[in-house]
């Protein structure tokens, strides 16, 4: 163990919500908790960043009054990172919820297994 | 500064125009726009190949007025350039050939959206070869990951939205690694720019200090892509997806997206870290198994299956894992047989996707073995096609898959003995189970349907008067070239194609190793 | 007349003659034998039930499951250890704080892209490629909803008439009235994010999502026949298309104008000032319209099946 775990409290806490969205993802069955782990594994991610970005003692990057010295702002750029991911995990949801949508109007079941089973059923 | 240096940027730029501007045209139009816009892109990457290989280097080219580490960027050197040709012209080639199925694959008013979809996924192909700048590549990764489950699930049956579901699982689960991998690494090195990251990763390497994250962050990366890319533990959506989209779909779907990924992972290898830093870590040790199990495991899935779609599906796995296991050798021998197989499975995997679908049709839209019997025959075209495609994943010298399996034999008897022999054993008997299966329907789509086989006197006599049983076959039911002339000679430039690979592999072998030369 | 062979039923007291015994060859052999029935049994249940199959995958998902665990375990632990390894948090000297990127973006940014907001500036200045891209994302993810839950006009209109859905908005005056007081307001707070994108928190994301939530409320209160009036799927095409090529047209004359070292002739404008930060301003616009007819579109796509 190398000697910054307990400094880094809040990117560890961001990563274990990042592990618990991905065994969400892999674990459930139900199409929406999958979708709501997916959620919670990129919230993780962005805490990250964010907590990646911060300076002890210094103020959101927004030029006020003039000061323009390195000294006064945080590291602007896991914020603009973070807004990207946002994006993506927006059009990612609306995608999969829209699957979940049609999926459950021809099964009625949000289960992926009983999907399956279903599809097995069907043949082709 | 030459204007070719522009084209890069401008046809990736192109290609999100044309999917904007078709999202509010109607089918024909959009159609029109399409194909121009692949044969346009096409164009550009050659004049960008031919400028690269006069200036014997790769261009730096900046978006924007800021330079390298404040700006995005893009670069090409030989190697992308060929890509970008070669996904053009397989791209050209595969929606093509798919497009007499359109319209009873896609729903009536949806089609104009199947071309924005293509043109997306097209440009984020091109972005992901030209990028130089690794945040960039994370978008256009989620760009291609949604334009790809949006070309499955446009063949709207429970199938392929069940496969869409599978797909998206997987490779978001990919892409969080994939993105988890890039912060880690901005974390400890402070740039987003390939060239910047690797002059950092340098510095690490030889000071030691924050030697764990990078090589975390580099398995991170490497897990997400393969995922991503398919490879064996991970391939559990690739069937249905494969198997049950739209003709066009599966052959750009098994031929460039995952490949698009592949090439990422080689950027990644050589641009972000460094060769040397890769095949010094145990990261390539376990491609290298993984690889090789999936060279096993998937023609043996391949050799299990019925259904013709599910099997060429199957035998990607198998190729995905050749791909892997050439990484896996840590040579650069070993990269030349893989990027050349990359380009071979891709023109070949296509060719057979596409010629499946002619046999299919004449065979009462069945894909089930029993019912292709003697399929070649009455579509001659397509059974060509498909003799070709097996015979070049088999291996049969004159085609493409046998220079690629030349490579990697010779790639493979450079290595160390541990690797060569489990290497040369699992080739050896990957091509053998490849032989059983394609060699398997090939036997069976030429066998004349006179001689009626078990599975052909189950059916009832209108079905097997519509089919031609016993040796009537029906005007109708056989498709000549003249009723299919696109059909016809789409086949016939991917035959070309992939005798072109297979005759001119010295000077593409010679302009992969330039390409990688200029690549790090 | 033994009791027992009249318990038996060999022998009536009414009948008085009748003797019925049981016959040798009553003793047919039974069809099938215990062992077939058995097996036919389990043949039959098999084809109903899928039992092999079923504990075939009962075994897969066991397995799967132990490993899916163990791997996220290992996944938690190795993702603990790299932290432990990493800069701490808070310091301004890790190697992404202090890196050039950063400083030159802080330092010089506001006179090099006009923008207070730094962040804007990085976005959509220095790295507008990406942003391009994001934008691109979102178009791509409702081309992808719209392949899925687009329905077809004729169903449409049969659902609309069908369904109860015409008599929402004229049953919740609550809804209706707290709509007609909120919508404006929201609508005004959206374009001020939007054109302050530069000079303060928020910009065309933000702002086009909260512009995209005004109208989703219009929507939910008023009912989709009076939405149409001023927004139905063609003015969504040519809003969107619009305002994509906008910003395409923007990014590209940038793109190729600053690679091949001309000067663009995009003012910077005064900074501070509305019209200010050259390029950001137009391409916020542009992202504002995009965002709010995506999130609006996603909204009707899932109620209705079309806009």
């Amino acid at each position: 163990m190398g000697p910054n775990l307990l400094a880094n409290y809040s990117e560890a806490v961001a990563f274990i919500l990042f592990v618990i969205g991905f065994a969400n993802l892999l674990l459930q069955k139900n199409l929406i908790k999958k979708i709501i782990g997916l959620n919670i594994m990129d919230s993780g991610l962005y805490l990250f960043l964010a907590a990646k970005g911060y300076i002890t003692g210094r103020v959101a990057p927004i030029v006020v009054d003039g000061v323009q010295s390195v000294e006064a702002y945080i590291n602007p750029v896991p914020s603009g990172l973070v807004l990207t991911g946002i994006v993506v995990s927006v059009s990612v949801t609306a995608f999969m919820l829209a699957l979940t949508v049609r999926l459950y109007k021809r099964y009625h079941t949000l289960n992926l297994d009983e999907i399956s089973m279903w599809l097995n059923k069907e043949g082709r | 500064m030459d204007f070719v240096r522009n084209l890069p940027a401008i046809s990736i730029l192109a290609c999100m125009f044309a999917a904007i501007i078709s999202s509010g045209l109607p089918r024909r139009a959009a159609r029109f726009l399409n194909y121009v816009l692949i044969a346009a892109v096409g164009g550009m990457s050659l004049m960008c190949l031919a400028y690269v290989m006069n200036i014997q280097g790769s261009v730096v080219y900046v978006m924007g007025k800021f330079p390298a580490p404040w700006g995005n960027e893009i670069r090409f050197g030989v190697l992308e350039c060929l890509m970008a040709l070669f996904f053009s012209v397989v791209m050209f080639l595969a929606v093509l050939g798919g497009r007499h199925k359109m319209r009873d694959e896609v729903a009536k008013g949806k089609e104009f959206l199947y071309y924005v979809l293509i043109d997306l996924l097209f440009s984020s192909l091109l972005a992901l070869v030209y990028t130089n700048d690794i945040f960039t590549a994370y978008v256009f990764v989620e760009i291609n990951t949604i334009a790809a489950a949006g070309l499955i699930v446009i063949r709207e049956n429970g199938r392929t939205i069940e496969a869409g579901v599978r797909y998206m699982v997987m490779s978001l689960m990919g892409s969080g690694l994939l993105l988890a991998g890039i912060m880690i690494m901005y974390d400890v090195t402070g740039h987003l720019l390939m060239s910047n990251i690797k002059e950092a990763v340098d510095q690490i390497i030889s000071s030691g200090e924050y030697y764990i994250p990078v090589i975390v962050a580099i398995a991170l990366m490497t897990t997400g892509l393969c995922i991503k890319s398919a490879l064996f533990p991970f391939h559990s959506w690739l069937p249905d997806a494969y198997g049950y989209s739209t003709v066009s779909s599966a052959a750009v779907l098994s031929s460039l997206v995952s490949k698009g990924y592949i090439f990422l992972l080689i950027k990644l290898f050589y641009r972000v870290v460094g060769f040397e830093v890769i095949s010094n870590s145990h990261i390539l040790r376990i491609m290298f198994v993984f690889g090789l199990i999936a060279m096993i495991s998937g023609s043996v899935s391949a050799i299990k299956q019925s259904d013709i779609r599910r099997m060429i599906a199957f035998s990607s796995v198998a190729q995905i894992g050749y791909i892997y296991m050439g990484f896996g050798m840590g040579t650069e021998a070993g990269m030349i047989a893989s990027i050349y197989h990359i380009m071979s499975h891709a023109a070949t995997k296509s060719m057979l996707f596409i010629s499946a679908i002619g046999l299919t049709d004449v065979s009462r839209g069945s894909r089930d073995f029993k019912d292709l019997t003697g399929a070649a025959l009455r579509n001659k075209v397509a059974g060509v096609g498909f003799l070709v495609g097996s015979l070049s994943m088999v291996g049969i010298p004159l085609f493409s898959g046998f220079i690629s399996k030349l490579q990697f034999m010779n790639a493979a008897v450079d290595l160390s003995l541990q690797k060569m022999l489990p290497s040369l054993i699992v080739l050896g008997i990957s091509t053998i189970l490849n032989a059983v299966y394609f060699m398997k329907t090939v036997i069976r789509i030429y066998t004349p349907v006179t001689k009626v086989e078990g599975g052909m006197e189950e059916l009832t006599v209108m079905e097997g008067e519509r089919i031609g049983i016993n040796g009537v076959v029906h005007e109708e039911d056989r498709i000549t070239f003249r009723k299919q002339i696109l059909y016809g000679t789409v086949i016939i430039l991917f035959i070309l194609l992939n005798i072109i690979l297979g005759v001119f592999s010295n000077e593409i072998i010679t302009m992969i190793r330039m390409g990688l030369e200029m690549f790090a | 007349m033994s009791f027992k062979s009249w318990i038996n039923g060999e022998e009536d007291l009414l009948l008085n003659n009748l003797k019925t015994t049981r016959r040798e060859d009553d003793h047919v052999k039974p069809l099938l034998t215990d062992e077939e029935k058995k097996s036919e049994n389990s043949k039959v249940l098999n084809k109903i039930y899928n039992v092999e199959d079923n504990r075939r995958l009962k075994r897969f998902d066991k397995t799967y499951r132990v490993v899916a665990i163990v791997f996220c375990v290992l996944l938690a632990a190795a993702m603990l250890f790299t932290i432990s390894y990493l800069p701490k948090v808070g310091d301004p000297d890790t190697p992404a704080n202090s890196s050039v990127v950063s400083e030159r973006y802080i330092e010089s940014g506001l006179q090099e892209t006009g923008a207070t907001n730094i962040v804007t500036g990085m976005i959509l200045t220095y790295r507008a490629f990406d942003t391009f891209g994001e934008t691109n994302v979102l178009f791509i993810a409702t081309v992808c909803v719209m392949v899925l839950l687009m329905l077809d006009e004729k169903i449409l209109e049969k659902l609309d008439k069908t369904s109860d859905r015409i008599y929402e908005p004229d049953y919740d005056p609550i809804l209706t009235l707290a709509a007609k007081v909120l919508c404006p307001i929201i609508l005004l707070f959206g374009i001020y994010i939007v054109l302050n994108g530069q000079l303060s928190p928020g910009g065309g994301f933000s702002g086009g999502a909260i512009l995209g939530a005004a109208m989703i409320l219009y929507n939910a209160a008023m009912g989709f026949g009076k939405t149409q009036r001023f927004f139905n799927e063609n003015i969504y095409k040519v809003a969107k298309i619009t305002a994509l090529c906008m910003y395409g047209l923007i990014g590209t004359y940038f793109y190729i104008t600053g690679a091949n070292g001309i000067d663009n002739m995009i003012p910077l404008g005064t900074v501070g000032a509305i019209l200010s930060g050259g390029i950001i301003l137009p391409i916020d616009i542009a992202v504002g319209i995009e965002v709010a007819c995506t999130m609006y579109a996603f909204y009707a796509l899932f109620r209705r099946g079309g806009l």
